[in-house]
């Protein structure tokens, strides 16, 4: 490869900002696209000025630390060719497809860091598409961008460790009718915690003083069960479910923010011709890529988008990146900073591997959902539809032929929230190992004709 | 030595075209085993844009058309079951000279065969079909014209083949096949056998491999044209639309969707098994579809897709008996007007592997044609990316 390197980092999280920086102090200038307005991610999301005025109480003792971590951040993106609101919508012959403030634009690149992060993970339950049901990251973008809660009866359902997180944050803005309901059981969690303590007594520990602060502020906390269904006449008003021990439970509510874990955001990095393989543990499709996160001749892979992690393995994850980068541009990368990195790195993944056993994905709660529920939400297709269309004669048996036939995962998402209960559904009708749905451009959908008069009020 | 299933006729591929011939040759009595190498109708039956048109078809191929459109027509008498076949007839407009003089051509062949095509231009064609943008000089609405889901299609064929006694095995790839004294045995990759008298290549763009076995070989090559769906809106765009220039088909379902289909074709990968939707075309197509259809501007695209489908340089279909294997027929390369025809097409071979007269003159379309001085259509030139 002759000529300048092109380097081009999609994402602004945790991952992408740890790869820029790296790339910044080694004295390269590259491209850094995010489609939101506003660098950090989704965890880390930054308040918008709507929120701006609730940065101690949600932050506490750390709104200093998090104000001086936004100033680097902001420091290494001036240094860049940064452009926030921008998408990219497809990835070919090594060449972005961006649609931003200047419409539709191609961007050449030479060396490729994909770091877009993830979103929760879905199982459907009954009603779990009625109005008040949100996404835990949902219930946390609420906070941090609109300055609201999604309700005031709020349960936080599922099984993540995101439920506390997010309550906490509730709770601190003075929020004081939350139940937290996660479906693991507590002996789960404890079978699982001297791993999750042995990898990373931090992080570990921080869970557990979460979970301390929300028991001190009231916070119902329940766990084991299973989620019955959201009910409510034309909104969320109760969750129903069943106790460990089979007893029927009701709980009001107003909103509902579910999660069960994470689900990387593959579709890029399909297009941008990663290859895949299978985690039994996390029960998803991740990339291949070797220990630096290189997953082709021209492309790396950084953060949650890659392997669920968090956003400490995504800042050791986007550093390791970047390094394998400016070695393959033939800089010396000191053997201890990678062994570093790489030790840091595997930590929080064996953290978070271990803690797929403290919060567990309900693969099969699948087999027991009404014919009636939603899987689809875009397409309106339902678990009795997949079902007959599985058990038809010369049905289909792979996952992206029953899309084809079902619709389910064909709409605005593209699978990327029906999906993994789709996988669930055909493998345990197949008895195989869940399937991958193929990626296909657009990664989110876009207009005929890019709305560009944002470029001509500037110009 | 694992066991032999034995019938009448093996039939190899679950495309549209194979199912068809497998339904025909079952329901007169033959005991049918259908191979598929993946899924039922997963391939170039599933992801073509499902058009039912009895327009812009070459002289050759009418015959074939109007008996498929009949068939098409009967489809859930034939299957007992649907695949939204909707007869909204399809609208072609031009923009140019060179298109307006096609069009002239293409309503004076099929009025020879008399299929209804209704020339249109200026006021007639705008309070008609109101949301086509200004400038177009002439249209033809062609109202037999139809449209059905390519997706659905074909597994009501394999399950009424089901129903006549035939057999379906998928996930079975056919690795070879011998020819002898008591007809064809055929092994798969997995090291299945299967014996029959008579034997149907349909494996689409995989038969040409199949072919070369018997000896033959075919100038078949991949490809797929570039396609888009966008998010569901109101049913607003009735007919299919088709720019005779060849930027635009269109079409809308009564879900909402508009489907998008455009040339130039891709070429599919080497590995033949799959076709890319290179950006540019994708970003071509969508101003293309929002300069014909200006109410479309503010629609989002959620798809993209393509095909692997079989294309010969006249772009016509190899159908008909092999010119080396006695038993052995062909029925393979759509080259783009391959769904419509299926029906006919299997009905047609179903009676020559059956020893009887096609109901439909099929000459022109044997494998030997591809000589030297072979034919090579204008198609090839304009609807497909040309060597640098």
């Amino acid at each position: 490869m002759g000529g300048e390197p092109i380097v081009a980092i999609v994402g602004a999280g945790p991952a992408g900002l740890a790869a820029t920086r790296v790339l910044v102090q080694a004295g390269l200038r590259p491209i850094v696209l995010e489609e939101a307005t506003l660098p950090g991610g989704q965890g880390t999301r930054r308040l918008s000025p709507l929120s701006e005025p609730y940065r101690a109480a949600l932050y506490g003792q750390g709104a200093d630390a998090m104000a001086r971590r936004e100033d680097t951040e902001n420091a290494i993106l001036a240094k860049c060719d940064y452009r926030p609101g921008t998408l990219v919508w497809a990835c070919h012959d090594n060449q972005l497809e961006l649609l931003g403030p200047d419409g539709f634009v191609g961007q050449p690149y030479t060396h490729l860091v994909i770091a877009v992060g993830a979103t929760d993970r879905i199982m459907p339950v009954p009603g779990w598409t009625l109005p008040g049901v949100f996404t835990l990251g949902g219930s946390q973008v609420a906070v941090k961008r609109h300055a609201s809660f999604i309700g005031r009866k709020v349960v936080f359902a599922g099984s993540s460790p995101l439920l506390y997180l997010a309550a906490a944050q509730y709770l601190r803005l003075g929020h004081r009718d939350l139940t937290v309901l996660d479906t693991t059981p507590m002996a789960a969690k404890l079978r699982a915690f001297p791993a999750m303590l042995r990898h990373a007594p931090r992080t570990a520990m921080e869970g557990l003083a979460l979970m301390a602060e929300l028991r001190r502020g009231g916070v119902a906390m329940l766990s084991g069960g299973t989620i019955r269904a959201i009910e409510g006449d034309g909104r969320v008003e109760r969750l129903r479910y069943v106790t460990r021990k089979g007893r029927e439970t009701v709980v009001a509510a107003d909103a509902v923010a579910m999660g069960h874990g994470l689900r990387a955001e593959t579709q890029l990095a399909e297009l941008a011709g990663a290859e895949f393989r299978f985690d039994p543990d996390f029960r998803q499709w991740f990339a291949r890529t070797d220990a630096m996160g290189r997953a082709g001749e021209t492309l790396w892979l950084a953060g949650d988008s890659a392997r669920i992690g968090g956003a400490q393995a995504a800042d050791a994850a986007g550093s390791l990146a970047a390094q394998s980068l400016l070695a393959s541009l033939g800089r010396q990368i000191p053997a201890r900073l990678l062994r570093r990195g790489r030790r840091r790195l595997k930590a929080q993944l064996d953290f978070q591997r271990a803690m797929t056993g403290a919060f567990r994905w309900p693969a099969e709660t699948v087999a027991e959902l009404p014919d009636a529920t939603p899987i689809c939400r875009c397409e309106r297709v339902t678990a009795g539809e997949i079902r007959a269309t599985l058990a038809a004669p010369v049905g289909p048996v792979e996952i992206n032929r029953v899309k084809s036939i079902t619709r389910c995962g064909m709409g605005r998402c593209q699978g990327r929230f029906c999906g993994p209960a789709l996988a669930e559904i055909v493998a345990s009708a197949a008895g195989e190992t869940p399937g991958r749905l193929r990626a296909q451009a657009p990664v989110r959908p876009i207009p005929l004709v890019a709305d560009t008069e944002g470029a001509e009020q500037r110009a | 030595m694992s066991e032999t299933t034995t019938s009448d006729v093996i039939v190899i591929g679950g495309g549209l075209f194979g199912a068809f011939t497998g339904l025909f040759l079952a329901r007169a009595g033959l005991k049918v085993t259908l191979l598929e190498r993946g899924q039922v109708g997963a391939q170039a039956s599933a992801t073509n844009f499902g058009n039912l048109r009895l327009h812009g078809r070459s002289a050759r191929q009418y015959p074939l058309s109007i008996r498929a459109q009949e068939l098409w027509e009967s489809y859930v008498r034939l299957t007992g079951e649907t695949c939204d076949i909707d007869r909204t007839g399809h609208l072609y407009f031009a923009r140019t000279d060179r298109g307006e003089a096609q069009l002239r051509k293409e309503v004076e062949t099929a009025g020879r065969f008399g299929i209804d095509s209704q020339l249109m231009e200026g006021a007639r064609l705008y309070d008609r079909f109101p949301f086509l943008a200004p400038g177009i000089r002439l249209a033809a609405f062609s109202p037999r014209s139809a449209v059905a889901n390519p997706r659905l299609s074909t597994p009501p064929v394999a399950r009424a083949l089901l129903r006549y006694g035939g057999t379906v095995v998928e996930g079975c790839e056919v690795a070879r096949f011998e020819h002898g004294s008591r007809g064809f045995a055929v092994t798969t990759a997995d090291g299945r056998h299967f014996a029959a008298a008579k034997l149907v290549n349909a494996a689409g763009a995989w038969a040409g491999a199949l072919a070369a076995q018997a000896g033959e070989t075919v100038p078949m090559f991949s490809a797929g044209p570039p396609q888009f769906v966008t998010e569901p809106l109101p049913y607003r765009l009735h007919p299919s639309l088709h720019m005779v220039e060849g930027d635009v088909i269109v079409r809308q379902i009564p879900r909402g969707n508009v489907i998008f289909s455009g040339y130039p074709r891709t070429r599919s990968l080497v590995s033949g098994e799959f076709t890319y939707v290179p950006p540019e075309k994708t970003l071509r197509g969508m101003r293309a579809l929002a300069e014909s259809v200006p109410m479309l501007t503010r629609a989002e695209i959620i798809r993209v897709w393509s095909g692997v489908e079989g294309y010969l340089p006249d772009m016509l279909p190899v159908i008909g008996p092999s010119a080396t294997l006695p038993g052995l027929f062909h029925a393979f390369g759509g080259s783009g007007g391959g769904f419509q025809i299926a029906p006919a097409l299997g009905e047609s071979l179903a009676a020559l592997v059956r020893g009887e007269a096609s109901p439909v003159d099929l000459k022109g379309y044997g494998i030997d044609r591809f000589g030297k001085s072979a034919e090579v259509s204008d198609k090839i030139r304009m609807e497909f990316d040309q060597p640098a």
